[in-house]
């Protein structure tokens, strides 16, 4: 029978079935210091050890200081979490990357640099932003803490099956550099809502979609979950087997694999249970104006009207009128109006080489607008060497930035890097709900480009001026 | 975790959509090391203000919904981040049921570990069951009374099965054992180790 990409990984890692539900086979199990604490405490409550160590890899992201890392940590629960994670991972086997590892990094960013994300695998995390590895072809999903004891236990989860969405995204960027990935998905996501992915798979498909590199790609699984999706993922292709080759955890039968690989997609005649379409052609840069990703809008318009906006809808009307008092904007203020005064290139969503690179095109040469504090916090210590050894430092450095060490740092700032209060910040990560970069701070979402050029001109600006 | 079958109390609305875990228990939070005190910490940024002054008027804090255990509220309930701190904190507050239209898929999940049952009702029924001030949900006939009128909520059957027997979700996975072995034997996933 045809199936979807989806489903072939499903069924071929289904251990058995019970009352609807699947225990799946998990073939990773990635783990960072904030989510797993009591996953391990309830190991040691119950007798349990962990099953596979081998599958199992941790590193320390959330909480991780930024700045000189030489220094005692200023925060002492953070701190605790940390030294706690360590003595879990020595106690049970696991890999870590601490600290002051090289590998250190933002757990999606990582993964597939490390060579440890792999196509058609399931991937579990207690993060949600695992949709990330889906670039790849795998079928990563984004789990709670008692679920990050059950795999620890058993390498296994319990998962309702769900419905395959496909995303079609057809149609060609007319200025690749400055409508990006990024874009492509705060698009989505706006016409999807935040809850329209709910229950679902999605696998994006099409030219928009395929003609992305492997970090764009990643970009948008990662924030599938800002859809409302289980998971996200893309078939793997050529670009897939050339960005895994040769990366320090490939398997050694690569090449082996890599020709299973190559059968990893949809069949022709597969179906979904839904369909969404997208034309990217004529397509603007994006940028949220309110406290949930759907509440995004073209760079080139206006705030938007909360009665508009809500379409009869009374409670998204409530949402929308919360979002703009929070926000500090009033319905019809041009986007480009707006002024900021911070800015975050950063996150798992948008700190990559790539990422960094097109930000430091807009910024070569300029200088920050007074009264703005950019920071670019790098994804891994991987990303920030190689940024390095391109001179990127300098190139934002000389613009007036702050050039950091490895972490998640300001996406959601359990580290001390935060907001203050009604600051108003152009991020580059993946949420921009109320609080979520520290109490009563303004997020709003853009791409690197349109944050670095945010960070310029004090203001947004429509990147396609630029590049 | 303890078996549910039913319970009652008063009833907390919380007229708003897309309620996300960040509002449930914000970042600052999530440093503890164990599963409980999180009560405290539930909805706190919109209970405080910016400089963790007391903000009056959140609805948790009106005398009149005080000690609530079922709380209404809007469609895509507990989206965004996974953290199972916001069903740890609903739990601890002393919420047993949540109701409503939609929950994110992760939020629903770790309801389901807790012992927190997440109701799936109508919009319509939602905003009614706002309107009244106390209920009784019964888990096994999947209804919601609230004075003089019973709704219908939904479950999936492996979420009900585990909410009902109370259900140590590892335990009964182990069992499978031999599925599990006989998997990995075949399986040629290279260790990471």
């Amino acid at each position: 029978m045809a199936s979807t990409l989806f489903e072939k990984i499903w069924d071929s890692h289904t251990v058995t079935d019970e009352g609807g539900s699947s225990l799946l086979y998990v073939d990773r199990h990635l783990v960072h210091e904030v989510t797993s604490p009591q996953a391990f405490e309830g190991l040691r409550l119950g007798g349990r050890g962990v099953r596979r160590p081998d599958l199992t890899v941790a590193t320390m992201d959330h909480n991780v200081p930024t700045s000189n890392r030489s220094l005692p940590m200023a925060d002492q629960t953070s701190e605790a979490q940390m030294r706690a994670l360590e003595r879990n991972c020595d106690e049970f086997g696991i890999r870590l990357f601490g600290m002051g590892s090289p590998n250190q990094g933002i757990v999606h960013v990582i993964g597939p640099q490390l060579g440890i994300t792999l196509p058609g695998t399931v991937i579990a995390c207690g993060d949600s932003h695992t949709s990330t590895h889906g670039a790849f072809g795998a079928l990563a999903l984004g789990i709670g803490t008692s679920d990050v004891e059950h795999v620890l236990a058993s390498q296994t989860l319990w998962l309702e099956r769900p419905k395959t969405l496909e995303v079609m995204v057809s149609g060609v960027r007319q200025n690749p550099r400055a409508v990006t990935a990024k874009d492509v998905m705060l698009m989505i996501i706006r016409r999807m809502g935040t809850g329209g992915g709910a229950g679902s798979v999605i696998e994006y498909r099409g030219k928009g979609m395929t003609d992305l590199s492997m970090e764009q790609r990643m970009t948008v699984c990662n924030m599938s979950i800002e859809a409302g999706a289980r998971a996200g993922m893309m078939a793997p292709d050529e670009k897939t087997f050339e960005y895994l080759r040769g990366r320090e955890f490939t398997p050694k039968n690569y090449e082996s694999l890599v020709g299973e690989w190559r059968e990893l997609r949809t069949d022709r005649d597969a179906e979904f249970d839904g369909t969404f379409e997208l034309d990217i052609g004529g397509m603007a840069p994006q940028v949220s104006w309110g406290t949930s990703p759907e509440m995004t809008c073209d760079v080139t318009e206006d705030v938007p009207d909360p009665g508009e906006f809500a379409a009869g809808d009374e409670s998204r009307l409530r949402a929308a009128q919360r979002a703009l008092k929070y926000m500090d904007l009033e319905p019809g203020t041009p986007i480009r109006e707006i002024d900021i005064d911070r800015v975050f290139i950063g996150s798992c969503t948008n700190a990559r080489l790539e990422d960094l690179k097109e930000a430091a095109d807009v910024v070569r040469g300029q200088k920050t607008a007074p009264g703005v504090r950019a920071m670019v916090v790098p994804g891994s210590q991987m990303v920030k060497r190689q940024a390095e050894q391109m001179g990127l430092d300098s190139v934002f450095e000389d613009a007036g930035f702050e050039w950091r060490e490895s972490g998640c740092s300001m996406c959601l700032g359990m580290n001390p890097d935060i907001l203050g209060p009604g600051e108003r910040c152009a991020s580059t990560s993946n949420r921009n709900f109320e609080g979520r970069q520290g109490a009563g701070g303004r997020t709003h979402l853009a791409s690197p480009v349109m944050a670095a050029a945010a960070a310029i001109h004090g203001r947004f600006v429509d990147a396609r001026e630029l590049v | 975790m303890n078996p549910f079958s039913r319970a009652a109390g008063k009833i907390a609305p919380l007229d708003c959509s897309n309620v996300d875990t960040d509002q449930l228990v914000p970042k600052q939070f999530l440093k503890l090391v164990q599963r409980t005190g999180f009560g405290k910490f539930l909805f706190y940024g919109w209970r405080h203000n910016a400089d963790g002054s007391p903000r009056p008027g959140f609805v948790l804090d009106d005398p009149a919904y005080r000690d609530s255990k079922i709380l209404v509220t809007g469609r895509n309930f507990g989206c965004g981040s996974s953290r199972e701190h916001a069903v740890w904190a609903l739990c601890d507050y002393g919420f047993d049921v949540v109701i409503a239209p939609s929950f994110a898929d992760i939020f629903y999940s770790n309801c389901i570990k807790n012992g927190l049952l997440p109701a799936r009702v109508s919009e319509k029924d939602a905003h009614m069951l706002m309107q009244d001030a106390e209920a009784e949900v019964d888990l096994e006939s999947q209804t919601i009374t609230a004075g003089s009128h019973t709704v219908p909520f939904e479950i999936d059957p492996h979420s009900k099965k585990t909410l009902l027997e109370g259900l140590d979700d590892i335990s009964r996975t182990l069992k499978f054992e031999k599925e599990i072995s006989r998997f990995e034997k075949d399986s040629r996933i290279p260790s990471v180790l």
